[in-house]
């Protein structure tokens, strides 16, 4: 990038978050795409995914698409978007559907925000598309409301260097009625779909969970030095704590990380993703245990939290003596599990911290259960 | 102001027409919330008008602002308008001309008003109220300055303080709420904006901005406590965080309580203060515990005073019904020569603790 001069800026991105399909996000993206057009932007859509919706297919009309681009997998056609013919038309902006999607394997990256960062780093201008279910850090409780586990996530950092974040709104009632009326997908799937996903009470959960992530990210755009002229007064002290995680096999491991992640996002603060091993590598352990912490510090690593493997045979004071050398105000640690052939192992381990971290909270996380229905 | 009859409180006013309420036919209020003039409400609103016209349903506008945008001009020019009532000294929806027309729906661009004297609601969201009351189902837009309850707040951010304001519980009698939200460099200037330069202007309309989102999340929260109470489901969905802070007289209150606000203001959350009263104390505890809910009061804090024989069952019962998602409890060190935490109500609750983080307190 920097021969081709290293005064490009880097493409600003915007995104159209909501709650559920059919609250018009694609329609509010096509729209703010036409206005560009007509003001006399370059304007190319990128990727759309009609899904038979006419008021939104409509909105296209007099947008150059960027054809997409086929992908062989296993005998099946694939399409996906053509982020090299983009680079190679270099528009001003882009249009681009869907931004959590998980590109088919074969594919050069393995999400499409991936691809989106091409564009960025390009110079162009992205407009895109998410629903809230799809931010990482609130996979959790994603599930517990809806009882899905959502597999396309996106990394709160990716979102967090949005230019901005625009909450598309619609009431659930209204959501609802479009369905209803066919808008949204045709009434057979309709049907399906309000039995399950698109229960009222689970889309005002996760609306209520857009808005306040919306309010979320606004304040996350404030300039620091001017956030102190509004109600907020305790913002400053958050700066000062520091969090640790403890990472190992359990496979809770993947909840504790996303909770302390966003924790530490919204207290504005460091984030340390620690695992504790005798030999100070992973070489030793068995496969499944290595595998499953491997991973673990993996998915650290792309929430981008610093991660280290100490070398100790004592975890707890492994661990705490880590937290006092860098100043860590908050220690994550999983719930202990209640399984019979470990029994106290694991609750020793948080009884010992609790004990050896005296200036030091121990926030504990457990389950977030799932809704029953 | 001599032989003026005396005009209802809001609150009194809301609840006669919650009690009201009750009685079938009422109108559904929606309200279309925005941060800032500009964010496009009015067209937002109109633009549903003309839909809902177009799908057939008899819709009138009961109200528009003095000077629209020409995009909204253009689809008012399709609807039927009702127009405002002049009085002198300003003018006021035409609360009777509307009931008597009777529409389905009913649109009000701009329901943070005062009526002029001689009008005889004194404000129009209680003229909106008589035409939910008279079965009228009404669409109105406010922005989020004009709730008196965020007034002191708005004046902190833009040096102004609002005088013609709809109180928050209005709102949140709506049935549905709808925020029209936007980048804040989409906002236009106002004439009155020229003086202040575009930085501040940019963090004064964030500041807005975040407001009107934590008040339709708020909105949307009561609407689900509502919901799932009204169709006796106990499942709690944790979408807004509420921090429970347990104390007891000899707590180290002011570093749970200072942590708790830090993060409560963080996340928007609810901040509770709870004690559980097991059986008579001494005196003296009395007196610490009653320090220690001062300090809690002071803090903004909710305060539950828990009856229970169980500590421990009485925490998660209460955290389960008011859907806590963060619970502060200290943990004293102070156990012997060998301190443990088995056994201990702070083991237990670690244990059997569901859906909620437990953060101890060093003591």
């Amino acid at each position: 990038m920097t021969e081709h001069g290293p005064e490009r800026r880097r493409g600003k991105l915007k995104i159209f978050m909501g709650y559920a399909a059919g609250v018009g996000k694609t329609y509010s993206m096509l729209e703010e795409g036409q206005e560009l057009k007509s003001r006399g932007v370059d304007v190319v859509i990128g990727y759309f995914e009609p899904h038979g919706r006419k008021d939104t297919i409509a909105k296209t009309e007099g947008l150059e698409i960027i054809p997409r681009r086929k992908v062989d997998y296993r005998g099946s056609i694939f399409e996906e978007m053509d982020t090299d013919a983009i680079l190679a038309r270099r528009p001003e902006v882009c249009l681009v559907d869907e931004f959590p999607h998980t590109n088919v394997p074969g594919s050069d990256r393995a999400k499409r925000w991936e691809d989106v960062q091409m564009l960025l780093d390009a110079g162009i201008d992205v407009l895109t598309t998410m629903n809230i279910q799809h931010l990482e850090s609130l996979n959790d409780q994603v599930w517990h409301i809806t009882g899905i586990r959502v597999r396309e996530t996106i990394p709160d950092w990716v979102v967090q260097q949005a230019d901005e974040v625009v909450m598309t709104d619609l009431t659930p009632r209204a959501l609802l009625h479009r369905l209803q009326r066919g808008v949204v997908y045709g009434r057979e799937k309709a049907a399906r779909a309000m039995e399950n996903f698109f229960q009222e009470q689970t889309l005002v959960a996760l609306r209520e969970l857009a808005l306040r992530q919306a309010a979320h990210e606004v304040e996350q755009r404030l300039d620091p030095a001017d956030a102190n002229v509004g109600p907020e007064t305790q913002a400053q002290n958050s700066k000062h704590n520091k969090i640790l995680v403890s990472i190992t096999a359990d496979p809770q491991t993947a909840m504790l990380i996303r909770r302390a992640k966003r924790v530490s996002d919204f207290l504005n603060s460091e984030c340390f993703a620690v695992t504790v091993q005798p030999t100070g590598d992973l070489s030793e352990l068995p496969e499944k245990d290595r595998e499953s912490i491997d991973r673990h510090l993996n998915f650290a690593r792309n929430l981008h939290i610093e991660t280290r493997i100490l070398e100790a045979e004592d975890v707890a004071s492994a661990l705490v003596d880590f937290a006092r050398r860098n100043q860590i105000t908050q220690i994550f640690l999983a719930q202990p599990r209640e399984r019979l052939w470990i029994p106290l192992l694991s609750r020793d381990l948080v009884q010992r911290i609790v004990r050896l971290a005296k200036d030091i909270q121990i926030v504990i996380v457990s389950d977030r259960e799932t809704a029953s229905r | 102001m001599a032989g003026e009859i005396r005009r209802k409180t809001p609150e009194e006013f809301l609840r006669e027409c919650q009690a009201e309420e009750a009685a079938a036919g009422k109108g559904r209020l929606k309200i279309v919330l925005g941060y800032a003039s500009g964010v496009g409400k009015s067209f937002r609103m109109i633009d549903e008008a003309r839909r809902r016209r177009e799908r057939g349903q008899d819709v009138v506008v009961g109200a528009v602002q003095p000077k629209e945008p020409p995009d909204v001009e253009a689809i008012l020019r399709k609807l039927e308008v009702i127009p405002l009532r002049m009085v002198e000294g300003g003018t006021a929806i035409d609360v009777e001309a509307i009931i008597r027309r009777h529409p389905a729906v009913c649109f009000i661009d701009g329901l943070a008003y005062d009526n002029p004297p001689g009008i005889r609601n004194r404000t129009r969201w209680q003229d909106v109220q008589c035409l939910l009351d008279a079965g009228i189902k009404v669409v109105a837009s406010i922005n989020v300055q004009y709730i008196a309850e965020l007034r002191d707040q708005v004046e902190a951010i833009t040096g102004k303080y609002p005088t013609q304001t709809v109180p928050v519980s209005f709102i949140k009698s709506a049935d549905e709420i709808e925020i029209v939200d936007a980048p804040e460099e989409s906002i236009d200037h106002s004439p009155a904006d020229e003086r202040i330069d575009a930085v501040k202007r940019q963090q004064r309309l964030a500041k807005l901005r975040e407001l009107a989102l934590v008040l339709a999340a708020d909105v949307v929260d009561r609407q689900l406590i509502d919901y799932l109470r009204l169709h006796g489901i106990p499942q709690q969905f944790g979408a807004h965080e509420r921090i429970l802070v347990c104390i007891t007289p000899r707590s180290n209150v002011n570093d749970m309580i200072g942590t708790a606000q830090m993060i409560a203001e963080r996340f928007h959350a609810e901040l509770i203060v709870g004690y559980v009263a097991q059986g008579h104390i001494s005196a003296s505890d009395q007196a610490a515990l009653d320090e220690r809910l001062a300090v809690a009061r002071a803090a903004g804090a909710r305060i539950e005073i828990l009856e229970g024989e169980n500590l421990v069952e009485t925490l998660l019962a209460f955290s389960k019904s008011q859907g806590v998602t963060q619970l502060f409890i200290g943990h004293s060190q102070r156990s012997g020569i060998v301190p443990r935490i088995f056994g201990t109500p702070v083991d237990t609750l670690i244990r059997r603790s569901r859906g909620m983080d437990i953060r101890i307190f060093p003591q």
